[in-house]
């Protein structure tokens, strides 16, 4: 009876997901038709762009949509040669949502600072911008992409330490709840992932692996859900991808033994002359398997991402609810392939990771 | 350059320490008290496995060590029985020659008192049978004597028989 009760609530909470996860998919329509309209209505001469709309979405923002039209103000922190500044992006006009004068779109800090394209920009009196002035300004502010990246780590952060916190709880019991849920894709992490690929010395690597599966992972989800707490675009973001592989390059070769230099540096079986050649090859090689990693994620997220809004956009190039059923069909068939993509990138990424610090730590008996 | 593959400074900046803090506050509280809990909990699966099987094995052991023991127990069992049987045997016909031996000396003993009673009886027989005899003779004599000339007939032939 306790066990059927388990598996009723486990049902539930499936069911409340998929609820959740269709109402979302639902709810994006209205929310994005709600703004297009807007700009079709105040702007009548203004033609729907879906390729705007869809860069847009996808790229990062200074501001937080929550829904419809309600724009949460994020914190911008800029470093110029005059110093840090830090101020709210309400101060910049916000191109999408806020019709306001141009005038009020200018902050006056050190500079004078403008939104365009969603990017600090540094504009003189005249409201030109000042690229000069615009190359040494480095943007550090708290964006949307920043936001959510902070929400998937708290979400993180929740669950691997009730996890954790229910192993020491229940020493010696068998996993219960979220902890059962968790422990058999720990476990697939560990026997599938990083056991065959690096070896016995696999232990070392988990933390590594498994921080960078979840988080990949987690945030591949978040990016799925339309809006607040989504509606980010982080793992198809270059900046964020960018930073994986380069904490994978980083490890694979601060990790590389005397074999793996051996084969970059002096390879044995090859004649001398061509060493020159071989460490350009090999250098390329070292760089272009994690810039590989970077580009697959980024490209298989933002795809996703593109071809949904794409779909989305056709109910509005097309003008008419008729082809509504259609778009919302196709959308829910991509979403739910992209559920599948959300597990199946973060597997590979950290597969791949795997991979190649079992090649930097691999021993050759000769 | 495509703003889509331009990577944001702030973007790296944050994400970089944003995803080392996590890496570290995970590898800290979560990673390695969960990786320990797997590992010691399939330590303990494998401990307890082989438990069984040497526990297995030793219940063999004791089982057929048991059987051993049994059949020892039983031959042990036939040799204490033999043996008592055989004690008994013996103490049986012990027995047995000891109350023949009694009985033959008791028989004896019997016909011994028999014989003495015999005699004893014959004696007094003997006497009684004189005394009867005497008495008949007496009788007998007194009879014959009664008449005069017999007892000088007697006599005449007694002192004939005297010579001198």
């Amino acid at each position: 009876m306790y066990k059927s009760s388990i598996l009723k609530s486990k049902i539930f909470t499936l069911l409340r997901i998929c609820a959740v996860f269709l109402t979302l998919t639902a709810f994006s329509i209205p929310a994005f038709s709600q703004e297009e309209h807007a700009e079709h209505t105040e702007g009548a001469e203004k033609k729907f762009e879906p390729g705007e709309v869809v860069l847009e979405h996808i790229a990062d923002s200074h501001s937080l949509h929550i829904i419809g039209h309600i724009h949460l103000p994020l914190p911008v922190i800029v470093y110029t040669d005059k110093g840090l500044e830090m101020f709210s992006s309400g101060k910049l006009a916000h191109e999408a949502g806020e019709h306001e004068a141009e005038a009020a779109g200018v902050y006056k800090g050190n500079y004078n600072y403008k939104l365009v394209n969603d990017k600090v920009k540094i504009v003189n009196e005249a409201g030109e911008i000042d690229d000069a002035a615009t190359s040494k300004l480095y943007d550090f502010s708290i964006t949307r992409n920043v936001v959510s990246m902070w929400m998937s780590i708290a979400f993180l952060l929740i669950i691997f330490l009730s996890v954790s916190s229910a192993y020491k709880k229940r020493q010696g019991k068998a996993p219960k709840g979220l902890q059962s849920f968790m422990e058999p894709i720990i476990l697939f992490v560990r026997d599938d992932i990083a056991r065959p690929n690096i070896g016995y010395k696999y232990q070392r690597f988990m933390p590594l692996l498994l921080t960078v599966f979840f988080f990949i992972w987690i945030n591949n989800l978040i990016g799925l859900v339309p809006f607040f707490p989504g509606g980010a675009n982080l793992t198809g973001n270059i900046a964020v991808t960018l930073v994986l592989s380069v904490i994978t390059l980083i490890v694979v070769n601060l990790n590389g033994n005397k074999h793996y230099w051996q084969h970059v540096f002096v390879p044995a079986d090859v004649p001398v002359w061509i060493w020159p050649l071989w460490w350009v090859i090999e250098l390329v090689g070292i760089i272009s398997k994690p810039f590989a990693l970077m580009i697959r994620l980024f490209a298989n997220i933002t795809a996703g991402h593109i071809i949904v809004l794409s779909l989305i956009s056709l109910i509005f190039v097309f003008q008419s609810f008729a082809i509504a059923p259609i778009s919302v069909a196709f959308v829910v068939f991509m979403d739910v392939l992209e559920l599948l993509v959300a597990a199946l990138q973060a597997f590979i990424f950290t597969l791949l990771t795997a991979l190649f610090i079992g090649t930097a730590i691999e021993e050759h008996h000769h | 350059m495509n703003p889509l593959v331009t990577p944001d400074i702030g973007l790296v900046f944050w994400t970089t320490v944003s995803f080392l803090v996590l890496f570290f506050l995970l590898a800290k509280f979560a990673w390695k008290p969960i990786m320990g809990a797997l590992d010691e909990r399939e330590r303990f699966i494998e401990d307890s496995l082989s438990k069984a099987e040497a526990a297995k094995e030793e219940m063999s052991r004791l089982t057929s060590e048991n059987e051993s023991l049994l059949k020892q127990a039983r031959i042990e069992r036939d040799a204490i029985l033999q043996e008592a049987k055989k004690v008994k045997d013996q103490i049986i016909s012990e027995a047995k020659d000891a109350a023949h031996k009694e009985g033959a000396r008791q028989i004896e003993l019997a016909r011994i008192e028999i014989n003495n009673q015999k005699a004893i009886a014959m004696a007094d027989v003997k006497n009684q049978v004189a005394a009867l005899s005497l008495e008949i003779a007496e009788k007998v004599l007194r009879k014959q004597f009664e008449d005069q000339s017999k007892q000088d007939a007697l006599v005449a032939d007694l002192l004939k028989e005297v010579k001198l």
